[in-house]
């Protein structure tokens, strides 16, 4: 039952992979797609907590670093999306209930994401990213990913309390 | 893993252990400079989601001609009155069968450039296409290894030159396009033959531009001139006498004794579809090689 669930989840992960580089591609806004699999991990960390979004996350940041059109150092998405799970699901407890609440975590996390990203290729150099191009590129991809997450988040929520094992009460 | 119950201090082990496993990661990545010991992790990826990111965007194809129209209506509005061949290319593409027949004629295309050039050409689509937030523009085609696609080949289409190859897994190859701040091209401009670097300044769409530094700080360079590849010691990374752009401005700093000008790419990066890479004559591939005696 837990392989299968295993498996679920990797199919999660590579299928919001996939449709944030291929498909969403043709959707673009200067380049800038929806973090699918960021979106993932939100809603992975306000069913479950901030430890499995945090595992979650590093399997979907290694995802987005080694799926094909990816050039980056590996672990760099990885290292981001660890962190936005952990926060996201410690903050879930005021999150889980309200949508308008969701919606500003997923803000948060995405700007948190896209941010943590852009400073660790500032970091390397690798590529060196300038200021201005991240200042441009960060709240577009904010609020792209606020656009989709009415219609993502719910049934991702759904899926994983779906997922979520049946649990005695302490 | 046991689901942490409200009020209970969650378990920092797990964070603290996965993010100490990003930085050895990433350590690891760049440090090993030119070839990572994460080179083969990354080509067993590649190999996993090469083939499905093929499949989903052959999926998605058809309706991805449904937004272009759109698109190219509402850029070429203003340009109607003053490009009467491209209102007439414009209607065509109203009229219905858009897609199939700007294949054909990209195709087309291609064919008269290899005849006119000389290179044989593997034909390929472009599949997938890295996003901003990544800050690199890179996009995937669908040959591979299988197909004669190697690193550091040309990638070109029938506008002109799109980048070069990375890396190529077995079915699919990663490019790396002339937009990218870290693509460097040599370009020659056509009217005085002046050499010069171009860099891509990480901007697709229609503002797209590039940067021209010119060797010679005296060159007369004129708005409207065409700048070609100046081509690379045996054709890699980059052929020569493939078009790149026209020049869009020109500035000289007499401090920093150079001229710069900047270039208008003649490729359009957000909606490439078909491109050929440039292979040798000889390469076996599983597809039809377009050369310059036709397909064989």
């Amino acid at each position: 039952m837990s392989a299968l669930r295993a498996l679920v989840l990797a199919g999660v992960l590579v299928l919001a992979v996939v449709l944030q580089v291929a498909v969403f591609s043709l959707l673009s806004v200067d380049g800038v797609v929806p973090n699918l699999a960021l979106i993932v991990v939100v809603a992975a960390a306000l069913v479950r907590g901030p430890e499995f979004a945090a595992v979650l996350g590093f399997v979907g940041g290694l995802a987005i670093d080694l799926a094909p059109p990816a050039d980056h150092v590996v672990g760099r998405w990885a290292l981001a999306l660890v962190v936005v799970g952990y926060l996201a699901g410690r903050v879930r407890h005021d999150a889980g209930t309200s949508a308008v609440a969701a919606v500003v975590t997923v803000a948060a996390c995405s700007f948190v994401g896209t941010s943590l990203f852009a400073l660790s290729g500032m970091l390397l150099h690798d590529p060196s990213i300038p200021v201005g191009e991240a200042l441009q590129v960060i709240p577009v991809s904010v609020l792209y990913d606020v656009l989709v997450t009415p219609f993502v988040l719910p049934v991702l929520l759904r899926l994983f309390r779906r997922l979520e094992p049946h649990q005695v009460a302490y | 893993m046991p689901p942490t119950s409200p009020g209970r201090r969650p378990n920092r082990a797990v964070p603290v252990l996965l993010l100490l496993a990003c930085l050895t990661l990433i350590t690891l990545d760049a440090r090993g400079g030119s070839s990572s010991p994460l080179d083969p992790v990354r080509s067993a990826a590649g190999d996993l989601f090469g083939p499905v990111e093929s499949t989903t965007a052959a999926a998605v194809r058809p309706f991805a001609a449904v937004p272009e129209h759109f698109r190219t209506t509402n850029q070429l509005r203003g340009d109607v009155a003053r490009l009467e061949a491209e209102n007439s290319r414009l209607t065509s593409r109203l009229a219905g069968t858009a897609l199939s027949r700007n294949r054909a004629a990209e195709l087309d295309g291609m064919l008269a450039g290899s005849r006119s050039t000389g290179y044989a050409l593997v034909p390929a689509r472009v599949v997938a296409m890295g996003p901003a937030q990544s800050f690199s523009r890179t996009v995937t085609i669908d040959a591979g290894t299988t197909s004669g696609v190697r690193p550091d080949l040309t990638v070109l289409n029938n506008d002109g030159l799109v980048g070069r190859v990375l890396r190529a897994d077995r079915s699919t190859a990663t490019v790396l396009l002339l937009a990218d701040q870290e693509s460097v091209v040599g370009g020659r401009l056509g009217s005085s033959m002046e050499i010069g670097f171009l860099r891509g300044r990480g901007q697709v769409g229609s503002n797209a531009r590039l940067d021209l530094d010119l060797v010679d700080a005296s060159a007369s360079v004129a708005k409207g001139d065409s700048l070609v590849t100046w081509g690379s010691r045996n054709g890699a990374p980059y052929v020569a006498g493939i078009p790149i752009g026209r020049v869009a401005a020109v500035y000289s700093s007499p401090r920093q004794q150079s001229m710069r000008a900047v270039i208008t790419p003649y490729v359009d990066f957000t909606s490439l579809d078909l491109v050929g890479v440039v292979v040798d004559k000889g390469t076996t591939s599983d597809r039809t090689v377009i050369t310059a005696e036709g397909a064989n």
